[in-house]
Order: C-alpha cells, then structure tokens, then sequence
C-alpha cells in the first residue's frame, strides 16, 4: 500500500521528465506572410534589419518581395544555417552596393557581407563597435567609435572612418575623426561625418561633441569641422548636394532638431524647428518622425512630418492619416518607396519582444502590417539588376 | 541517531500543536528551533543538517533550487549572478534574512545569493507570505516571499570549550577553496565564533552550443569554447558572540565579504570574450536581543548596520569606457514586543526604522536618502483545531536627494513620500483529532518599494514611480504520517494552490528623443496561477541503512496581463507566459546511509520557457535537467572527526542555459576535506 505511494510518485515524475525532454535545436526556418500582390515598381524587394536587443544576439534579418507580396521573417539562419549564432547581436545600419548586402553588426564588432539577392554569406568585415556604411568609387565608409587608444588620463577616444576595398573585404586605411561618429554622408569628393559625442556628458551637456567632420575623399583625411549642435545623429545629402543633419539635443533642456548645412557655404545656414529621431529622403521630401519624452505625460509624443528641402518648411505634421499613427507605440524605422511612393514604418514595441512593419499608402493610409523582429530599424530596397 | 529526526527534510510538524507561550528561547532567532511548538500555519521549506550539507551545492542559490515554487535565474559559474524568485512574483519581491536581519540593497533591489556560500550555513527556510511567527520584525512582514540563511551557531558538548572546524574543497574551474571555523566557550553564558572562507576560481569551462537541421537531423554548426572572464577571487569573515540571560539572549554578528570578479558577459556572434569586472564589498554589524520581561511580556530588539560598496569597469576600449562606484549604507534598528493575552491569544506590535544612503561616481546621479518606518501589528490565536495569524503593516517612506553629481541647471527632485497598508491573514485547521493532516489558507497583499536606481538612475530613473503591489491567495495542505517499527517509517506530503497577481508592476520601456533609451514606468500586469507539490518519504532498514527521498513539483502559468497601445503587439505578448517562468519545473533528491556512509543522488529539471512574454519559436528555450551524485564518508583519524565528499555535477554532461546566451557548465567535479576538532 505504502510503497504503491511512493512508486506512483517516482513514476510520475520519470512521465513528465521523459515526456518534455530536450532535443536538438534547430537551425531557425524563416516564416512567410503573404500580404500584397506581385507588383513591378523597378525594385525586387526590400530586407528589414532587426536590431534585436543588446546581449540577445537576435539581429534579425526580414525581406519582403515585390515579385510575389510575401514578407519572409528572419530569412538570415534560414539562407546561412552553418554560421554559429547566426546574424548577431545588434544591427545597426544595412546597405545594397554592387551585388552585395552589407549589415554593420554593432554589438558583434562586425559588418557582415552577403549576395544581394539571396542574402548568402560572403565573409565579414571586422569593425569594433561599428556604426554605419555609405560606399563610394569601390570602398565601403564604415564609421566606428572604437578609435586609437592613448596613454594620457585626459585622453577621451575618438573615432574613426575606417576605409574598405570592397573587392577584398578588408580595412586599407583610417581616418580618425570626432567623438563617436554615428551617420555618415558622401557627395562631392567629400565624406561628412555627424560626430555624436554618444558617450559622453549624461551629466554635463558642456562636454558633448557637436561637429561635422569632413573628409576628403581623394586624401582620406579629415579637411575640418563644421559646428552644428550637440549630439549628431544622421547625414543626407539633397539633389543639390546640401546636408541635412539631425542632434539629439541633450534628452533635458536642448531638444533634438533638424539642421541645413549650405554644401557652398560648408556651414549651418538654417535651423528647422522640428524634432527629428529618424528621416527618409524621397526626392526632395524629408519623410520624418519624431519621437520626444514628454516629463509632463510621461509618455512619447510622436510627429510623422514632411519637410520640403527645397522651401525648408514643414509641409505636413501628419504623414500618417488614417489614424494609425496612434496604433504606432514607438517608431523606430522608415522608408519612401521612389516608385510606389508607399510609406514604411517600423513599430519597436517594447524593444524586447517583436515589433511590426507598417506599410501606407502615398495618402498616408495603411495597406497592411506584419509582425517583424525585435526592434525593426533599418531599411535597404533590392533594384532589379 | 540525530539524523533519524524527519526535520532533515524540515517540513515542518504539526505534531505538537500545544500553545507555548513565553517560548523566548525556542524561537529566538539564531538559536535552532529543536521544538516543533510553532504555530506553523503558512507554506515552508526548509533544508538543513545532513540533507543539506550533501547537496552538491556551491552556493546558497544552487541548494534553493531543490525547493518548489522557487526558480533560479542563474548566469553560470562559480562568481556568475544569480538571483532568486518565488511564485513567479519577482526577485525584487524577495526578503532575504541572514541570521534574522534582512540583506538589503536599496540600490537595485536584487542579493546575488551566489555570494553566499554554504560553507557556513546550517539551514535554509522559505516562506511565502511571511514566517510563520508574530514575535518578529515589522521588515519580516514586509516582502512576498522570505528566505532565511542561518549560519552555523557554536554549540559545545559536555566538557569541550572549544570546537575548530577546517575544510577544503577543489575542483573543476581551478577551484581553491579553504575555510576554517574556531568556536570557544567564553563563559557558561557566552559563546564566540570566528569563521573565514576564501575562494579562488579561474571560472573557466567549457561549454557548447549546437544547431542542426530541420529535416535531415544533421548537424548544421557544432561549437565548443572556454567560458572566459569568470574568475573569481573572494574573502568571507564573520564573526559573532552568542549570549544567554536570564529568560533571554543575545548575539552581536559581523560579516565581511570582499570579492573581485569577471563578468563573463553573454555569448554573441564574433564575441565569445568580455572583459568588464566588478569589486564588491560588503560589511555589517548586527545585534539581536530577547528577553521575557515579565509573564507573558516579551521583546526583541534588532540592530544593524551595512556598508555596501560596488565598483563595476569597463576596461574594454572599443566600447564606451565606465569605471562606476556605488556606495550604501544602511542603518536599521527594530523593536517587537509580544504580549500573550491569554494562553490561546498572543499580539505583537513591531517598529522599525530604517535609514539608506546610495553615493556613485555616475555622471549626472542624484545622492537619494531614503527613511523608511515600519509598524507591525500582528496576532496569532488558536481555537482547538482552528489557528489563525493576522497582521497589518505600515509602510512609511520619505526620501531627500542631494545634488551629487548632477550638472548645475539639471533638477536634482527626490520622490514623493509613500504611506501604505497592507495586510496578510493565514489560517490553518486540522480537522480529525487523530490524523497528522492540517489545511490551510492564505491572504497577503504586500508591494515592493521602487529601487533607487527604479527612481534616481541617471536618465532612465523616473521618481513618479509607484510602489508594486502583489495580492497572494493560497489554499493547501500538509499531511504527515509515521509508521513505527515498519521500514517505510515516514511519509510527507504538501501541497498548495495559489493564485498570485502583481500589479504596477515597474518595468522598462522605451523613451523617446533618441534611439534605445529607456524609462522606468509602473505599467506591467501579471497573473500567477500554481501548484506545488512536496513530498517526503523515509525508509529505516535494518544494519543502520537509512533511506531519504523526497521530491518536489512545480506547476506555473505565470501570464503578462500588460495592456499595450497597439493591439496588433499587444497579441503577441497578452496573456504570454512571462520570461524564464517554465509551466513544469520539479527536483528530486535521494540519499542512502549506511553507516559512516552516505551517497547523494539529485535530479532538478526545469521545463521548456520563453525569454519573453512574446511565446514564439524565435524566443524558446529548451527544458534543462541535470543529475548530480556525491557520495561522503566520516570517519576519526585519532582525535579528529574527518570528513571526505567527492561530488560529481551534471552528471550527463547536458549543455544548458538558464539565461539565453549565458552557457552552463557542463559535467564537473568537486572534492571536499573536512577535518573537525
């Protein structure tokens, strides 16, 4: 009787050890969405990088394809399943050259290069702490904030732009440039650089790194600097060859702005009055959104604007019309389709459980969503070659 | 034999159920309750003598692991973090007393419970709600779950007025680990104990990470490598004086702990070494008083004091460069006073005070003083088979800041004052006169006060943050029963329902006006449902064979209830189990004795969970069980007692991970020499 007690216990538990026990993981196979129609609009598809949290190694890779209407998440394990970990551990910017994918892989100190087309692994670039690419004349530009290190205690680390034959993958040259260099611009032989001072002053603004640095693109040095505001954030260069800069500000009294850099004068000739966390160009429209802390809600008041480059002036505070914009809990990526003119914007949710992928309409109005990666951020489109 | 007594298991027995009024000495803390006269009407387990010292167990965190309802977050390690949560509730909803006076840490809320080794403990409790015990601090009313750590107290025999005790223990990781204990009589009513460990670990293993593919089953990566920058190299003093009085007694405490180690980091793409390291030290001076002051008249009085001091580096220069110091301190003085209305009624009222101070080298942080009072009323009544426990706390907070090293223009705002109330109610019945068999039922609403860096962190702090609130109902049973003269000579078994709910919860969200910035805000809902399972058998055969077994289940559905602003995410993370909350989680220990033999076999498994409340392939992670066997031999080498273990953990090898990117160890050893005097 007694022991029948115990037996039944033992057994119990072997049941519920054997029926859950562990297998072998498997290698990630990506899921498929269909959400539109095969459309030609001279570009095959677009990848959107995930971010992924620090320290989870979940940077994902997603691609939609114009050709059939699906949205393939996480195609990246699925395309590479021998490459140990995966994609990484935060991506922070992706671009198209030639017939090669480039994800600069911050957190995993490396930028991964893949085909094109079928986002199958080439090799990498090891770049610490690397931030963004921009190419030019067969050289990547990637920026880094992991500079020369120095023996002096008042020494605080620059950056650099590190300089990539394509061919080869491999570093040819470097160029230190200001404290923690974040987006980068290339037009007119010069590379322009926005100086983030990232790292610095969370208690003192007075310290922060407020410059633009320019390099020549023929010497690869840097030429000078070009005071613009505290906390730089991303480069774009307009038609005409004008920069548009965004600061951060200092997240207290300084709010964040977009800032004009006149290309003849090489300096800030205008200020537009409108916060700016991340913008696309499509022509002469800067599609932008904005996100700031209100310490009066304690919540994120958000902005989808358009600011005609040519006038300066904010054409639209409300790109999104539909009303989704109030669906949207932290934008965190965009894009302009040249053709389509369809708007893509990216949801970060909570930053550690997946976020979503909104795509509107020219009118502003939604066509369709689809569960992404955590943290989706980064856009590249796909041409037809 | 003293380890026929079934509190080796230490569920504790209702056998006893005479009221013991004045019972000073039986339940003042520090001094071991050899009686079973508690009123014991709330859930506990507890592990102490044989049972525990055999459990292949590093630290205080690997032994919690074997109770039910407890679950582990544990980064790897000999010096890895690992923190420790009941009922699916939080780390920071967790009171850990170490020989009867809380650890604290304002700072952040979490004790790293593998900085405590088991070197020196004698016994481990848990609690859920609060102990079962009115005579006692307001703090020990104060959290959701409570663990108590007893060290070793010094206890002579007959003619002795001296005991000395040296272990040492190696092993896997480079292990270096001697410690060594001096206990003397001073007097017929003073005892003095003196006791240090030192340990030194390169925290090197390896550990392997494999993939294969979906339908061939092939191996499609396959990686092992050397888990780096675990190291550890730590010092533990603690000495005390152990006193008794006239219907009374007394011990005064120090403890030192001082430790450097590597963080060894998660395991990323292109990353497989980190460099960051951290400094801890920590001190503190505690005093405990009881006496009996006139019939049916007791109290206590507790005191402490702690310094805390944590340097955490960043030496890496391609990341962003933080040498960061953080400094508390802790002044705490508490006073009961118990007061027996009659045989059947007793009622205590409890105050404590309590003052903490955080100083760092943070840019831009806020030095946050924080006074805290507690008052504690309390009654214990028992009616035949009815007992019943009450108590309502209050909670009274008031914080200052001072500038520190905020920038001049920036605000430096400390946060509001918080009053609060809060009641617990437990009940216990026996129903039949003749059977060991007892229910019981518990109601506790209780709440975690945000931590200073919840408030004052430099950016992400947020000092309009509300305290967070759990509502614990519980309703289950014990039954025990002894057989005499029969080999199965005891059976225990308890189990519990319960139905838990954390409101406010403080969580991280992000912040806008930039990228990847975050703020603390009081948004999360979570609704616990469970059942734990326990239970004990022991076996007497002839020839001094002594067989233990005991087991223990957990069953968890822990759901994220957090409404969120966009529907379309919001159903991907409502109602989700939350992160590292498996549904099954159970262990199983087993030991045989025979003679000056003793063999230790014991199981822990803990089911498949998710990293987030997002319950999607991308986030799962594999169940873990592993196996662990040790087997120890006293015996007397002249005049000393020796002791010698050969432990052997994860026996199977298993590759596992508790926290996603942060590998265990695989299979290792462990060998133990313990010489007594």
């Amino acid at each position: 009787m007694r022991k029948r007690y115990l037996f039944l216990n033992i057994l119990l538990l072997l049941i519920f050890v054997a029926s859950s026990c562990r297998k072998d993981v498997e290698v990630f196979i990506n899921e498929d969405t269909s959400l539109d129609t095969s459309t030609q609009n001279g570009f095959l598809g677009f990848y959107l990088l995930n971010e992924g949290n620090m320290g989870s190694n979940k940077s994902t890779l997603d691609y939609f394809d114009y050709t059939t209407g699906k949205y393939k998440r996480n195609i990246y394990a699925a395309v590479n399943p021998t490459v140990p970990k995966e994609l990484g551990d935060v991506g922070n910017d992706i671009a198209i050259y030639g017939n090669r994918l480039y994800a600069v892989i911050n957190a995993s100190n490396k930028v991964e290069v893949m085909d094109a087309i079928t986002a199958k692994r080439i090799g990498q670039i090891e770049i610490p702490n690397c931030r963004y690419i921009k190419f030019d004349k067969g050289f990547a530009y990637i920026t880094s904030y992991a500079g020369p290190i120095q023996i002096n205690p008042n020494y605080t680390q620059k950056g650099y732009v590190a300089k990539v034959d394509t061919t080869t993958l491999s570093i040819v040259d470097k160029c230190i440039v200001g404290f923690q260099p974040d987006g980068l611009e290339i037009t007119n032989g010069k590379i322009y650089v926005a100086n983030s001072g990232g790292y610095m002053g969370a208690g003192n603004t007075a310290k922060y790194e407020r410059t633009v640095s320019v390099i020549d693109v023929a010497t690869f040095k840097e030429d000078k600097r070009i005071d613009v505001a505290y906390n730089l954030d991303h480069i774009i260069a307009d038609k005409r060859g004008d920069l548009w800069v965004t600061s951060r500000g200092d997240y207290k009294q300084l709010p964040s702005r977009l800032y004009f850099i006149d290309n003849a004068a090489q300096k800030v000739t205008d200020t537009i009055p409108i916060a700016v966390s991340n913008y696309y160009l499509d022509g002469d429209s800067l599609y932008i959104y904005s996100t700031e802390w209100s310490y009066i809600t304690y919540s994120n008041v958000v902005t989808y604007a358009i600011v005609d480059t040519r006038t300066h002036k904010v054409v639209s505070r409300s790109f999104i019309t539909d009303g989704t914009d109030k669906e949207i809990e932290i934008p965190y990526g965009i894009m302009v389709h040249p053709v389509t003119k369809n708007i893509y914007v990216t949801d970060a949710g909570n930053y550690v459980t997946p976020g979503m992928l909104y795509c509107f309409t020219k009118a502003g109005k939604k066509k369709w969503s689809v569960r992404t990666g955590d943290i989706p951020a980064h856009f590249v489109l796909l041409p037809k070659s | 034999m003293a380890f026929i007594c079934p509190k080796l298991y230490g569920q504790k027995a209702y056998r006893n159920s005479a009221h013991i009024d004045t019972a000073g000495v039986k339940t003042l803390r520090g001094v071991t309750v050899s009686g079973t006269g508690y009123k014991e009407v709330i859930p506990t387990q507890k592990l102490a003598g044989e049972s525990l010292k055999s459990l292949n167990s590093f630290s205080v965190a690997d032994a919690i692991r074997y109770f039910a309802g407890v679950q582990v977050k544990d980064y790897g390690g000999v010096g890895g973090l690992k923190t420790v949560d009941m009922r699916s509730l939080g780390t920071n909803h967790m009171g850990v007393f170490y020989d009867g006076i809380q650890l604290g840490n304002a700072q952040n809320g979490q004790i790293d419970l593998g900085k405590f080794s088991m070197d020196n403990i004698e016994s481990i409790s848990i609690y859920n709600g609060q102990k079962s015990e009115i005579f006692q601090p307001a703090k020990d009313y104060g959290s959701s779950g409570t663990i108590y750590l007893r060290s070793r107290k010094p206890v002579f025999d007959s003619l002795k007025t001296t005991n000395f005790k040296g272990v040492f223990k190696t092993g896997s990781f480079d292990l270096i680990n001697p410690s060594i204990l001096l206990e003397k009589k001073l007097t017929d009513n003073i005892n003095y104990s003196f006791s240090s460990e030192y340990i030194k670990s390169s925290g090197r293993y390896p550990f392997r990470y494999k993939r294969i593919f979906h339908d061939s089953k092939a191996i499609a990566w396959d990686t092992t490598a050397i888990r780096q920058n675990g190291d550890i190299n730590a010092l533990r003093l603690e000495s005390g004086l152990y006193g008794t009085l006239k219907e009374g007694l007394w011990n005064v405490k120090a403890y030192y702990y001082g430790s450097e180690r590597g963080i060894p980091g998660a395991i990323v793409n292109n990353v497989w070494k980190r460099s960051q390291r951290q400094w801890d030290r920590n001190f503190f001076l505690q005093g405990s008083l009881q006496k009996n002051v006139v019939k049916g008249y007791d109290i206590q009085v507790n005191a402490k004091y702690a310094n805390d001091y944590m340097r955490y580096l960043n030496p890496d220069t391609t990341l962003m460069y933080i040498d960061n110091n953080f400094h508390q301190q802790e002044w705490y003085g508490s006073i009961a006073n118990k007061y027996s209305l009659s045989k059947k009624i007793d009622i205590n009222l409890s105050t404590d005070f309590q003052y903490n101070t955080l100083n760092s080298n943070l840019d831009g942080f806020v030095f946050p003083k924080r006074f805290t009072s507690l008052v504690a009323l309390a009654g214990a009544a028992e009616f035949g088979k009815l007992k019943m426990q009450g108590s309502v706390l209050g909670t009274f907070v008031n914080e200052r800041v001072t500038r520190g090293n905020t920038s001049t223009g920036d605000s430096a705002v400390a946060a509001p004052s918080k009053n609060e109330v809060t009641p617990a109610f437990f009940l216990s019945y026996k129903p039949f006169t003749k059977l060991d068999f007892n229910i019981r039922a518990f109601y506790k609403n209780i709440f975690r006060m945000p931590t200073f860096n919840d408030l004052y962190y430099t950016d992400i702090g947020n000092i309009s943050l509300q305290p967070e609130f759990t509502y614990q109902y519980d309703l289950g049973f014990a039954y025990r029963k002894s057989f005499t003269g029969s080999m199965f000579s005891e059976w225990h078994l308890q189990t519990d329902f319960y139905y838990n709910q954390v409101t406010n919860k403080i969580v991280a969200v992000p912040k806008g006006s930039g990228m990847y910035r975050w703020m603390m805000m009081n948004i999360g809902d979570v609704e616990i449902r469970g059942i734990e399972i326990v239970s004990d058998f022991v076996f007497t055969f002839p020839q001094e064979i002594l067989l233990n077994f005991r087991t223990a289940y957990t069953y968890q559905a822990a759901q994220d209830y957090t409404t969120r602003k966009s529907t379309e995410l919001q159903k991907t993370t409502y109602g989700g189990q939350i992160p590292y909350i498996s549904w099954n989680s159970g262990s199983f220990i087993s030991s045989i004795q025979y003679k000056s033999w003793r063999l230790n076999y014991s199981f822990i498994y803990v089911g498949n969970r998710y990293q987030n409340s997002a319950n999607i392939p991308e986030n799962y992670e594999q169940p873990w069980y592993t196996s662990d066997l040790s087997a120890t031999r006293n015996f007397q080498f002249k005049r000393y007692r020796c002791r010698i273990s050969g432990e052997l953990n994860n026996v199977f090898n298993q590759d596992y991970e508790v926290v996603l990117n942060y590998p265990m160890p695989k299979r290792n050893f462990k060998i133990i020499l313990a010489v007594e005097l």
